[in-house]
């Protein structure tokens, strides 16, 4: 993880070292095909796993289950903080 | 939205080609995708980095910034909880240390098959594990699709927080394109976080 978090750092002060060159503002096009070279990999790795493919049905059903409340309920408590901690700040600002 | 369709074809190719065996073994074996995710690292790095208006983002931290990962756990554990209810073949705690992977789904499946091992045995501990596995790859799945749909309903922080452990990396250009780049150091500062509350919560669950 420290790895990944060292990567970012060094991307952001290359980037903030040649920040000049017009061309590092356009980068937004290359991040998108990273990312599906990413979900492509990920995919592999889902679709050649058997003891998943196998057990789909009961196991992926559990965890559609507990994959939604815990999303659904990040974004409503983000809601929440948003609505009471942010929004009134940023429309002051 | 048409963004969001080629990436979600990409994954679906990726299984078809993973499940018919169609893949050369120096893909499925090689440590690829890192190196990939390390790629990735390094171009929202110089996004970040070369944005103009990285001065004024990091004058921008305050201890409220705070706020964002606890909604996320905070949020992440009261919802899996009540979802325990319909779920009879896990108990309470187990459910939890599933919820408690925030996205980061190659940690949390490993953590929990070894931790639970002892006490339900190897197939009931592998068969949580891999529940823990595909549950936390949706909720980066629904992380990367979703934030369109999270911002417009939820507010701009609902991106972030449906991001998870994943908000530093995976997700972040997501966040940085749908929540718009200010955010990007809240989403870093909430990615490190939760990152770290993920072996310290999913163990608490297991034992």
């Amino acid at each position: 993880m420290f790895v990944v978090i060292s990567i970012l750092f060094l991307g952001i002060g290359v980037g903030y070292l040649f920040r000049k060159i017009s061309l590092l503002q356009h980068i937004g096009q290359p991040i998108q095909y990273t990312i599906c070279i990413l979900l492509f990999l990920l995919g592999i790795s889902v679709g050649g796993n058997p003891e998943i493919v196998d057990n789909l049905g009961v196991l992926g059903t559990q965890a559609v289950l507990i994959s939604v409340a815990s999303t659904l309920g990040s974004v409503v408590m983000a809601w929440a903080v948003y609505r009471y901690f942010f929004k009134e700040k940023e429309e002051k600002e | 939205m048409k963004g969001s369709l080629i990436v979600v074809s990409f994954f679906l190719l990726g299984c078809l080609l993973g499940w018919l065996d169609f893949v050369p073994d120096w893909i499925s074996d090689s440590d690829l995708s890192m190196y990939v995710l390390y790629l990735l690292m390094f171009q929202v790095g110089i996004s970040i980095g070369s944005d103009k208006k990285l001065k004024e983002i990091l004058h921008s931290i305050r201890p409220r910034l705070l706020l964002v990962p606890l909604a996320t756990i905070g949020g992440t554990l009261l919802f899996t909880s009540l979802v325990s209810i319909f779920i009879n073949r896990w108990s309470f705690m187990e459910t939890l240390a599933v919820g408690s992977g925030f996205a980061y789904y190659s940690l949390s499946s490993i953590l929990i098959t070894q931790l639970k091992e002892p006490t339900i045995g190897i197939q009931a501990a592998s068969e949580l594990g891999t529940i823990a596995l595909i549950s936390n790859m949706l909720r980066e799945i629904y992380a990367l699709l979703g934030a369109p749909l999270f911002k417009r309903y939820f507010g701009r922080l609902a991106p972030i927080c449906a991001g998870g452990a994943t908000t530093m990396d995976t997700t972040l250009p997501i966040i940085a394109k749908y929540s718009g780049k200010d955010l990007v150091f809240v989403s870093i500062l909430h990615g490190i976080l939760v990152d770290i509350s993920v072996p310290i919560l999913v163990s608490f669950f297991c034992s």
